[in-house]
This record gives C-alpha cells, sequence and structure tokens, in this order.
C-alpha cells in the first residue's frame, strides 16, 4: 500500500547545468550528491536528466514505478487510448547494487495520436494512472528527460539506475532526510509534470492552502507530499499561464509589501498585480528548490532564507547545491560561486548563460 | 391592572458602610433603577427595572455597589429555565413579540473554542515576529485566475478590479447611526481611518459629516434604502447589499419613530419622528437575477471603480446561495452567522434562525472552490468573533477577513446587558438621548478601538509566526494549520479540518 501521509523532510538538492549545451555524464552529479551524504538518511534519493534520450527525443518518455507488474495491462490500456507506445524497456539497473528491496521500472516511449494539446493530454493520462491505477505510478513524463529516484542514500540510488551511461546538458539530484520513515518509492524527488522536475528542500508552511489553491484549476494532489505541489504549481504556472521561469520567484517566493511599497511604477503595481492573483501560489516556510525545465535550470530560496542554496558557475557549467562543498567537488575552477539571496532566483539556460536576482529585469552576469 | 409576574432579573446589593450618598448612581442610571430619599438621606434601588448593565457598579466611587444575577426561587426546572418562563410570563402580560438585542445568547456549539491551531517544531522554524516581517496585509475584492502580462516589457495586460486594502483583515460591521450614537459612529470611523481598515455605514444613510472619511467607509444599500444617494454611493470606497443579517435571517428593521431625530432624518432622508421601516426582502429583488441587476446598477452608477459586496445571512443552504451570489457579479460575499449582533430583533428568530458562521464559512470556501470561483469574491464573515485567535480560525477555514460588531461596541464600553432596543443605553452606544450620548467621547472611544486593533495585530502575527507564516494568504483556506477537539467526526468533516492527534 502507499504511504498516504505527507512527510516533512530535510534534504540535499544539487544541479548541474551545461550552458554550452555539451553533455555531462551521470557520475558528475552523483559525485556532488556523495560529498552531502550526512544531509541525507537513506530513506530517498533521486535525480532527473534532462537531454538524455537523443534517440527519443520527439516523444514522451513515461517512466512508470510499479509496485507489481499485474497493474501494467492497466497502465497500457490507459497509455495506448491517446499514445502509440513507439518503445517500451525496463530501465536497467545494477543487479548487484546494495540496494536490494526494489519496485519494477518501465520506460514507454510514447507519440500522441491525436493533433490536439498534446501537453494537456500528457497531463491528463498521468493524473489517471496516478489517481485509478492501484500500484502504478508515472514519476516522469517529459520529452528527451527522465526521472531516477527510489529509497535509499542519493549515490546509492544513482549506481542503481546507472546513471554513469547516460549523458545528459542538465541534471538535478535530491537526498532526503524523512522525519518519519517511508518505504515508497514513488515519494522521493524529484517530482515531474511534463518538462518540468523540481528537488525541494523544506517544509511548507502553506501547504494547506497550496493544495486547495490547485484543485480550483483541476489539478488533484495524490501524494501528500509537499513537493507534489510545487510540480504542479510550475505545470500551471510556467506551462498554462505562460509565466517566464525568471519570474517564479515573484510568485513562490513574493517580495513584502515594504519593498513592493518601496518600488517605483509600473513595477509596483506589476508586483501588488502578482501577489493579488497568486496569493495560493505563494510558498511559505523554510524551502530551497532546484526546478529542471526544457533548456535550463533554476534555484530559489524562500522568503527569509531558512534554508541553504548556493550558485556558481565556470565557463561552461552552471551549478547548484544546497552546500558548497558539492559544487566544489565536481567543477574546482569556478568563476564565481555565491550564496543565494532570499526570494532570489538563480538562473541558467542552454545559450544564454546564467541570471539572477530577486527582481524581474536580473542582471546577466 | 394586575401586578405583573415579572420578577427583577438582578439583585442589588449596596454595601452601606460604603456607600457615601453621593447619588452618582441615581444621576447614571437611565432605567431610573437608583433614588435618593432626602428625608432621611438613603438610598433605594428597584431592582425590577435593572437590566445588569454594570454602569453604577463601574462609576460607584467607593465601590458600594455589586448587581449579580438574581437567584430565582423557583424549583429547578431543566426543561423550564427562568429565562423561558420571563418571556413566557411578558407575553401574557403584553401580547407582544418580546425583543432582543446583541447576538444569540444560547449555548450552541461555538467552533472556533472547538479549533486549535498549528505552530512549527524543528522540521520547520517557527518565524519571530520582533526580526522578521509578518504580513497581515489584506485586499478584498475579485481577483484574477491569471494574468495576461507583457513578460518582456513587464507591462500588465490585465485590468484589476477595485480593490479595498486594509492593514489587517478586520473591519468594523454594519451599525447604522441611529441603531447607535452619533458619537459610537464617529469612533469607529475614525478609529477605521487609523488603523487602516474600513467600518460600514449599515443601513441608515451617512451622515454628512463622514463624507470626509468615505475612503474607510462601506455604504450599505438595504432594504429600506434609506440615504440612498448618487452623493452616498460617490463618497464610499465600497458599496454593501445588505440582504440579511445574521441575528435576524428573513426579517426587516424597524427604527422607531421616537429616535429619529433632526440629524437621524436628514441622514436617513425620511421626516423627523416617522418610523424608519426596512422591509424583510429588497422589493426589487425576488430572485439572484434580480440580485445581479441591482449589483450592475450600483456597478454603473459608480463607473465600476467600487468593489460590490452582498451580505447574507448563513441559513442551511447559505453555501448555493453564496455561489450564487458570486456568479452576480458580487465582489465580496460577507456572511453573518447566528451570533452576530443587533440593535433590535425579535428574540424567538435571533435565538433560532440560522447557522453557525463556523460551519458556514467552511462550506462556502469549499463550495466556491470545487466550482473554481474562490478567487472572484472575497468572503468577509461575521457574527461572534471575540478575539484574535478567531480571526485567525475563520481566516485559516478560508476567510478573506471578518466584520467585528459586538467586540468594537464592547471596545467602547459596552457589558452586553442586550437591552440596545430600548434606546435607553448607559453608555452611550446604542442610544440618542443627548445626555447619554455625550457619555462617550469619541477621542477616547476611537483610541480605545485603535487598541484593541492593534493588540489584534500583534498577537495575530505572533501566531502566524509560530506557524512558520509570514504571510496572510498562506494561512488563507489552509484547514492543514486547524485541527478539531471535541467535536464528532461529522461536525469535522463540515469544517473540513482533521482531529487532533492527527498528522498531515
Amino acid at each position: 500500500m502507499r504511504e498516504r501521509e505527507r512527510i516533512p523532510s530535510g534534504c540535499a538538492v544539487a544541479g548541474v547545468l551545461s550552458w554550452t549545451g555539451q553533455p555531462v555524464g551521470g557520475e558528475t552529479i552523483i559525485r556532488a550528491m556523495r560529498v552531502m551524504h550526512e544531509r541525507s538518511n537513506g530513506l530517498g534519493g533521486g535525480f532527473a536528466g534532462y537531454g538524455i534520450y537523443p534517440d527519443f527525443a520527439e516523444l514522451y518518455a513515461f517512466h512508470l514505478l510499479y509496485d507489481s507488474l499485474e497493474s501494467a495491462d492497466d497502465v497500457e490500456a490507459i497509455l495506448q487510448k491517446n499514445f502509440v507506445i513507439e518503445h517500451q524497456e525496463a530501465i536497467p539497473f545494477w543487479e548487484h547494487s546494495p540496494i536490494t528491496d526494489y519496485p519494477v521500472f518501465i520506460r514507454y516511449f510514447l507519440r500522441p495520436r491525436g493533433s490536439e494539446d498534446e501537453e494537456e493530454l500528457v497531463v491528463q493520462t498521468v493524473m489517471t494512472v496516478n489517481a485509478r491505477v492501484e500500484g502504478a505510478y508515472v514519476i516522469s513524463s517529459g520529452k528527451n528527460m527522465g526521472v531516477f529516484k527510489g529509497v535509499g542514500y542519493p549515490e546509492d540510488i544513482g549506481e542503481f539506475f546507472r546513471l554513469d551511461e547516460y549523458q545528459g546538458y542538465c541534471w538535478i539530484a535530491h537526498g532526503r532526510f524523512p522525519t518519519n520513515s517511508v518505504g515508497w518509492w514513488g515519494g522521493a524527488h524529484p517530482f515531474n509534470l511534463l518538462n518540468f522536475s523540481v528537488v525541494h528542500n523544506g517544509e511548507l508552511s502553506s501547504y494547506g492552502i497550496n493544495r486547495r489553491y490547485l484543485e480550483n484549476f483541476g489539478y488533484f494532489c495524490t501524494l501528500q507530499t509537499d513537493t507534489e505541489v510545487i510540480a504542479y504549481l510550475l505545470d500551471l504556472l510556467l506551462r498554462r499561464h505562460k509565466v517566464p521561469p525568471a519570474m517564479l520567484g515573484a510568485i513562490f517566493a513574493s517580495p513584502f509589501w515594504s519593498e513592493i511599497d518601496a518600488m517605483e511604477e509600473p513595477q509596483r503595481s506589476f508586483y501588488k498585480a502578482i501577489r493579488l492573483t497568486y496569493g495560493g501560489a505563494l510558498l511559505n516556510g523554510p524551502f530551497s528548490i532546484i526546478v529542471g525545465f526544457e533548456g535550463g535550470m533554476l534555484g530559489l530560496v524562500d522568503r527569509i532564507k531558512l534554508r541553504p542554496m548556493v550558485g556558481g558557475w565556470d565557463k561552461d557549467t552552471f551549478y547548484l547545491a544546497s552546500e558548497e562543498s558539492a559544487i566544489r567537488e565536481i567543477a574546482p575552477h569556478l568563476n564565481e560561486i555565491r550564496a543565494l539571496k532570499a526570494g532570489e532566483v538563480m538562473i541558467g539556460t542552454v545559450k544564454e548563460g546564467v541570471y539572477h536576482g530577486q527582481e524581474f529585469a536580473v542582471s546577466r552576469i | 391592572m394586575a401586578k405583573s409576574l415579572l420578577f427583577p432579573e438582578f439583585k442589588i446589593e449596596r454595601d452601606a458602610k460604603r456607600c457615601i450618598a453621593c447619588q452618582v448612581c441615581v444621576r447614571q442610571c437611565a432605567n431610573a433603577v437608583h433614588s435618593y430619599e432626602e428625608d432621611d438621606d438613603t438610598l433605594w434601588s428597584e431592582e425590577e427595572r435593572c437590566v445588569g448593565c454594570q454602569r453604577c457598579v463601574t462609576l460607584c466611587p467607593t465601590g458600594a455597589l455589586e448587581v449579580r444575577r438574581r437567584e430565582v426561587g423557583f424549583r429547578e426546572n431543566a426543561n423550564w429555565e427562568p429565562a423561558f418562563l420571563h418571556r413566557l410570563y411578558k407575553q401574557a402580560e403584553t401580547g407582544g413579540i418580546v425583543l432582543a438585542s446583541m447576538g444569540c445568547d444560547r449555548p450552541y456549539t461555538i467552533y472556533w473554542d472547538h479549533l486549535l491551531l498549528n505552530a512549527s517544531q524543528v522540521t520547520n522554524p517557527s518565524i519571530d515576529p520582533l526580526r522578521e516581517p509578518i504580513e497581515i496585509r489584506t485586499f478584498l475584492g475579485r481577483k484574477e485566475a491569471s494574468l495576461d502580462v507583457d513578460w518582456e516589457n513587464l507591462s500588465l495586460k490585465t485590468k484589476l478590479a477595485p480593490q479595498l486594502e486594509l492593514s489587517l483583515p478586520v473591519l468594523f460591521s454594519a451599525m447604522s447611526y441611529g441603531s447607535i450614537s452619533y458619537n459610537a459612529f464617529r469612533s469607529i470611523v475614525e478609529a477605521a481611518q487609523e488603523i487602516g481598515t474600513l467600518c460600514n455605514s449599515g443601513e441608515g444613510g451617512l451622515h454628512p459629516d463622514f463624507y470626509s472619511f468615505g475612503e474607510h467607509i462601506i455604504v450599505q444599500v438595504a432594504s429600506g434604502r434609506f440615504g440612498v444617494t448618487p452623493e452616498y454611493l460617490g463618497v464610499a470606497k465600497a458599496i454593501e447589499i445588505k440582504i440579511g443579517q445574521g441575528a435576524k435571517p428573513g426579517i426587516g428593521g424597524h427604527l422607531p419613530g421616537e429616535k429619529v431625530s433632526p440629524e437621524i432624518s436628514r441622514t436617513r432622508r425620511i421626516p423627523v419622528g416617522s418610523d424608519a421601516i426596512s422591509p424583510a426582502p429588497h422589493h426589487d429583488i425576488y430572485s439572484i437575477e434580480d440580485l445581479e441587476r441591482l449589483v450592475f446598477a450600483i456597478k454603473e452608477a459608480t463607473g465600476y471603480r467600487k468593489p460590490v459586496s452582498v451580505k447574507i445571512a448563513a441559513v442551511h443552504n447559505v453555501a448555493a446561495i453564496a455561489s450564487g451570489c458570486v456568479r452576480a457579479g458580487a465582489d465580496i460575499v460577507a456572511i453573518d452567522g447566528i451570533r452576530g449582533g443587533t440593535g433590535a430583533a425579535p428574540q424567538v428568530i435571533r435565538d433560532n434562525v440560522g447557522i453557525p458562521i463556523e460551519l458556514a464559512l467552511a462550506q462556502v470556501d469549499e463550495r466556491l472552490r470545487r466550482e473554481g470561483i474562490r478567487h472572484r469574491a472575497s468572503i468577509v464573515v461575521a457574527g461572534g468573533i471575540r478575539s484574535s485567535s478567531d480571526v485567525i480560525k475563520a481566516i485559516a477555514l478560508g476567510a478573506d477577513a471578518v466584520y467585528v460588531g459586538t467586540a468594537a461596541l464592547l471596545a467602547l464600553g459596552c457589558h452586553l446587558c442586550q437591552k440596545c432596543y430600548t434606546g435607553r443605553c448607559n453608555w452611550g452606544i446604542a442610544t440618542q438621548d443627548p445626555l447619554l450620548t455625550k457619555r462617550l467621547n469619541p477621542r477616547i472611544g476611537k483610541r480605545r478601538l485603535v487598541n484593541l486593533m492593534r493588540a489584534w495585530a500583534l498577537e495575530m502575527k505572533e501566531i502566524l509566526g509560530g506557524m512558520g507564516i509570514n504571510a496572510i494568504e498562506s494561512l488563507r483556506g489552509n484547514r492543514e494549520q486547524l485541527r478539531a477537539v471535541g467535536l464528532r467526526e461529522e461536525e469535522a468533516r463540515l469544517l473540513g479540518v482533521k482531529m487532533a492527534g492527527e498528522g498531515w
């Protein structure tokens, strides 16, 4: 049975983005996570890799977690309703891994049958599988990307999924320190919907309203985790409301009214409108998150910086991590490294470099 | 006429050793309870006239007086409480409807007292309001589901609906000039301005002296339409259509002619001495589509520059009614629960009609969210908000803000004797008698209201900080912060909260 309780947790997060677009091997992010071993307690670890399926780049890659393969027929029937399964295979894993108790992972590469709103179709399919099929869960559903996660220390999970055999332009990762034991692999981070993935260190005091706010837009949380609401908020804001990723800070960690009052027009009206409209999407409580999206990665910390996050970059790569040591481990020659400020977005996109700032008009570095 | 069977409700004890026969009690009591016998220099009290307002007790310089509930000598009877006997005798003697004031005082479950708040420990740091900002600024009015923005140039294409900005999520309830005194009204209006919130004119129009405070006044359009003029609508910050009141759902209002002084006549636009009668329904609103027409008539008349609120009483089908109000164009839905106060209402209505505001609020918020229209109107709740923790619990259940009426009057000196309808308020609040009204100094009244709101704001910030929340919007509708204690599961389900002891 799935654990339906919401489990708050402390954590380690890290991300790597090659903003020149050249591939980075999965072992790089595993090394960064290994340094932060003590931030996790072996009850959850996971990774999202972007650009890892160049041969199927145009297809939606669904990673399915099955408690048992008995439910595979039901899932495949749902998938085939709207998609052609172009290819499917078991996700390879290391059989001699110290991790011995694991569910079944299968990935499907899907081509939509119709020409209607494909992304909406993917979202609906994910919601249907997760809500209706007992013992099956879609853990990622983007194009040319995938999520690998489970119960264990992150470095062990990375090796279990043989991530050193993948190459991607972006990786984000998570090590979990839940304050309550949970034995379910789907509860680990990252959480994903379409191309948006999020890893999260923190606990949301605003969870109760974030969840109800999302119900207003037809998202129903099935996992009872804080982070699930962030994944759905990302879909709502970035995909449906076309909010640029750099503006997420203004919504998730909005400036204080005193700061807005001190702004010049038209900025003041603009930020006021954002707060009035997206109050239910404000994330309150301590958090630092890394969001992976198509062609980029961003880091964001809460309004009063209650959780750590540092960002750094060298000539071709952008790094984010809970601790500086994780970045130093994989990037000995950094051009710059700095702690993110409260409410600050630090964002890197392929071909465009790294931006950061609390304002929309972020300065280029 | 036969001797009345009514028994005094209060017992007055005068300590002869302390009493100095200064006659303060004689002069202070508008009900003429106390009298002085010059012949033998003694004071005498007629207890059957006493309403228990405690004015004489408070002002007696030597503490010689004590007014207590009188222990009635009837044989105990759990079915026939003394209050029922009292009312029954009164009706047998007069043949009339028994009036009452303030809110329902029956011991129905007060759900606020069965809801407990959360705080952060270890996994989530609590926030110290002395060190970090905790924001309780609140905006009322229609919100957008999403914004149309030119992200390149940071320009907003969506035109936002007009908003009421409050420094804290508390407004002063509708209390008309007429039901309360000029000085009480002035105390409230000036306090609203200093606090940075709004008060509500009630249905009695607006005295021209207060036009300059319009930015802090919501004016009412009620079934009697008293004082509704273009100017009245023009000076206000927002307009509220009053459909119902928690103390008397389904019932109109009646300001007796003897209270219609020249000043009140000027405010209500009715002749001096004539009764001001508000019909039970609006005679141009017999259906939801009629409400829509009035909402938009008001919006047209005010150029869509002011939010329009619709105030309804919490009745059984309140969720569907509120949904209809939102769809009819209300920018704010104000809901008044069974414990909401009044200047005068039939006691049988006050005590038996309507439902507790907590249940109404929980159902309305849930219904609007399920229909995907919660953002289209703010919810303001009224009726029995007694403290900052009640405010916090209301917001966690889903309210945007609360109205306080009784709490504000208490701050002005009210002692809840529930006799507002007599017009002889010894505290100078619910009266038009010039000798009584001057007992309330509006400068002092304002200061007391400002103090109360300041204290509540500080307490709310402490509570929010403890929860690890630094903006009120993260509490609004956040029922995870509430747990039920001492409730049945069905009640907890209706409130949308888990039982105490359950984790996330």
